[in-house]
């Protein structure tokens, strides 16, 4: 009975997980964005829109501030590139690379390189039912089912009505909390609900982390192909 | 024989201006040795600091492992064969597994080079017996460049966050068990040393290492290592200190040059006053080249004074500078120099430096001096 009840609980997240990936996850989309670094001092915008097909192919032009204006990146498969108008130079994030910082953000390329699905990484259960601000959420415990996860589990906080994470916390190996994400302003676009203001915050580091604001969002667009090649990130 | 006495005569009897030239040039000498000696010191301090501790005779690198590509470290690793892990046994080789990181000390970010030695090794001076420690379990060691970029100090604590082979991200807090005070800047800035058994633990290898250190001058063939030559290894730093010398020697060149401009211009107005004297001479039967190698020997012998005034206030000044050392402060320079070097004063270099200094005041007193060889012996003793 109780091993029944336990599965129950595990399909249960696990259809929870799935939804989520729903939500989050399309064939294409077309994102404008507005990202706000908060260094010691003072904040700054960068605005920016992202095409992206599936998991494998990202392209991402800066148009704001006039010091980022131009820059370009592309992402294919489990490759980067950065086009620096500045020197017109096209360079490869690679390596050590990966793991420094987009922009002075909480986010580094890594982290904007691996957006599979958490269905396809994790495997998930229900740790808690909780109430925050008055609506529902399940907290769910994912564990990695396959070895090249970056992160080992990650926790959670579901609104069940929308199948949003509302706060996403993500662990090393060791149990160690790394990363902190908070998702707000879910809007319904396109049938599908989706976060419009997100905080990700590298909670080793001090600061208020990186505030990610989605000035619009266009599911299953036309992408035209060639924007997927590295001559596009000249033009 | 004639012209040395003559010389030496002459040279005493022109009394301050011959004592004004030698002052010049003598110091020009002791700078030119002290300089030099400097460089040659600093050359052998951070060589041998460099083989203690980081490279010791050599080291055998994974065929991948490129020192300054850290875009090479992810796959850079292998494990060792048993043939290997026998010599290493022996305590000839030091296995070292090397990998980026990311330390987080007072909440700020800074890249690091993991680096996992055994506590035990005894080739390298780093202090990674202070690695073992019963009561932590997880401990590290760090240079003192290093623990002051990174604001850290012997106890304290600082989470280390790396990824394992699989690339999933780990993390723990790590005690600063030793700060050492190494002059070798590879050795110390952005790495952070942890045992070698626990690094294979983090990572989740089993006895990979990235490179191997060697203790033994003459170094077998071992298989899918490639070996690095102590020499070869020291290739960077020698080409840095042969720069440095050779931007030292345009200034000691100057230097040289104006010490050297006073005894030609000494030579100038000696022939242009002493003409008198060089008729008697040529009336007395001496030829007219035996005339300009008087004339010669008496401005090169300016050297040779100027080597024995040197050595009187050189040598005591030599013999008190090596007993102090030259202070370079806390040389963080991102280059390999003791906080103090000591300057080493080879024969070669005195010998090398007295026959520089000979030879170019021999010349530059031959020059003027060949003026005589068109001098008419009866306008020479009218003085015109």
């Amino acid at each position: 009975m109780v091993c029944f009840c336990t599965l129950t609980y595990a399909q249960a997240a696990s259809e929870i997980m799935q939804k989520i990936d729903k939500n989050m996850s399309s064939d294409n989309r077309i994102v404008e964005s507005s990202m706000t670094i908060h260094g010691r001092r003072n904040s700054r915008t960068i605005t920016s829109i992202s095409y992206t097909v599936g998991t494998e192919k990202s392209f991402t032009e800066y148009l704001s501030p006039a010091r980022e204006k131009g820059t370009k990146m592309l992402k294919l498969d489990d490759k980067l590139w950065t086009y620096y108008p500045a020197n017109d130079r096209i360079v490869q994030i690679s390596g050590h690379m990966l793991r420094q910082s987009v922009m002075g953000s909480d986010l580094s390329y890594e982290d904007i390189m691996d957006d599979r699905k958490l269905s396809d990484v994790y495997d998930a259960e229900t740790e808690s039912e909780e109430v925050i601000d008055g609506r529902a959420i399940k907290v769910l415990k994912l564990s990695a089912k396959v070895d090249d996860a970056a992160y080992e589990t990650r926790r959670l906080w579901v609104d069940t009505e929308y199948y949003l994470p509302i706060k996403e916390e993500l662990y090393a190996k060791s149990g160690q909390l790394l990363k902190r994400t908070t998702l707000s302003d879910f809007k319904k676009i396109d049938g599908r609900w989706f976060p419009m203001k997100l905080n990700f915050k590298d909670v080793l580091k001090q600061g208020q982390g990186t505030d990610w604001e989605i000035i619009s969002i266009e599911f299953n667009g036309e992408i035209p192909e060639y924007i997927f090649t590295k001559g596009a990130l000249k033009k | 024989m004639l012209a040395f006495n003559l010389a030496y005569k002459n040279l005493l009897g022109a009394g301050l201006r011959t004592w004004l030239n030698v002052s010049v040039l003598s110091l020009a000498f002791v700078l030119i040795v002290f300089y030099n000696a400097m460089i040659d010191g600093w050359n052998r301090q951070s060589r041998d600091d460099t083989q203690d501790w980081e490279i010791a005779q050599g080291q055998y690198w994974h065929p991948d492992y490129e020192k300054y590509d850290v875009y090479s470290l992810n796959d850079a690793h292998q494990q060792l064969s048993e043939q290997t892990q026998q010599i290493v046994d022996k305590g000839v080789l030091v296995p070292e597994l090397i990998q980026q990181a990311t330390i987080y000390p007072q909440g700020r970010m800074q890249s690091v080079l993991l680096r996992g030695i055994p506590k035990e090794q005894e080739v390298l001076k780093l202090p990674t017996d202070c690695l073992l420690s019963p009561n932590k379990p997880n401990v590290a060691i760090i240079g003192k460049r290093m623990a002051k970029a990174a604001k850290l100090q012997k106890g304290d604590a600082v989470l280390l966050r790396w990824r394992d082979k699989n690339g999933t991200f780990d993390a723990r807090q790590f005690t600063i068990a030793a700060v050492f005070n190494c002059d070798v800047a590879e050795a110390d800035q952005g790495q952070f040393y942890v045992d070698y058994q626990l690094m294979q633990e983090m990572m989740g290898f089993t006895n990979e290492a990235t490179l191997l250190v060697s203790k033994l001058e003459q170094n077998p063939t071992i298989d899918h290592w490639t070996f690095q030559s102590a020499d070869r290894l020291l290739k960077e730093l020698d080409d840095l200190i042969n720069s440095e010398r050779i931007s030292g020697m345009i200034i000691q060149m100057i230097l040289l040059m104006i010490a050297l401009l006073a005894i030609f211009d000494t030579q100038v107005l000696s022939i242009f006053r002493r003409k008198k004297e060089i008729g008697t001479y040529i009336a007395l039967g001496l030829t007219r080249q035996q005339v300009v190698g008087i004339f010669t020997i008496e401005g090169a012998m300016h050297s040779l004074l100027a080597a024995l005034l040197g050595a009187i206030y050189g040598i005591p000044f030599f013999i008190w500078v090596n007993s102090i050392g030259i202070n370079f402060g806390s040389a963080d320079m991102g280059i390999t120099i003791a906080e103090k070097v000591y300057p080493y004063y080879s024969l070669r270099l005195v010998v090398l430096s007295v026959i520089v200094v000979l030879v170019s005041s021999t010349i530059v007193s031959y020059i003027p001096a060949r003026k005589i060889a068109y001098l008419k012996p009866t306008d020479a003793l009218k003085g015109k």
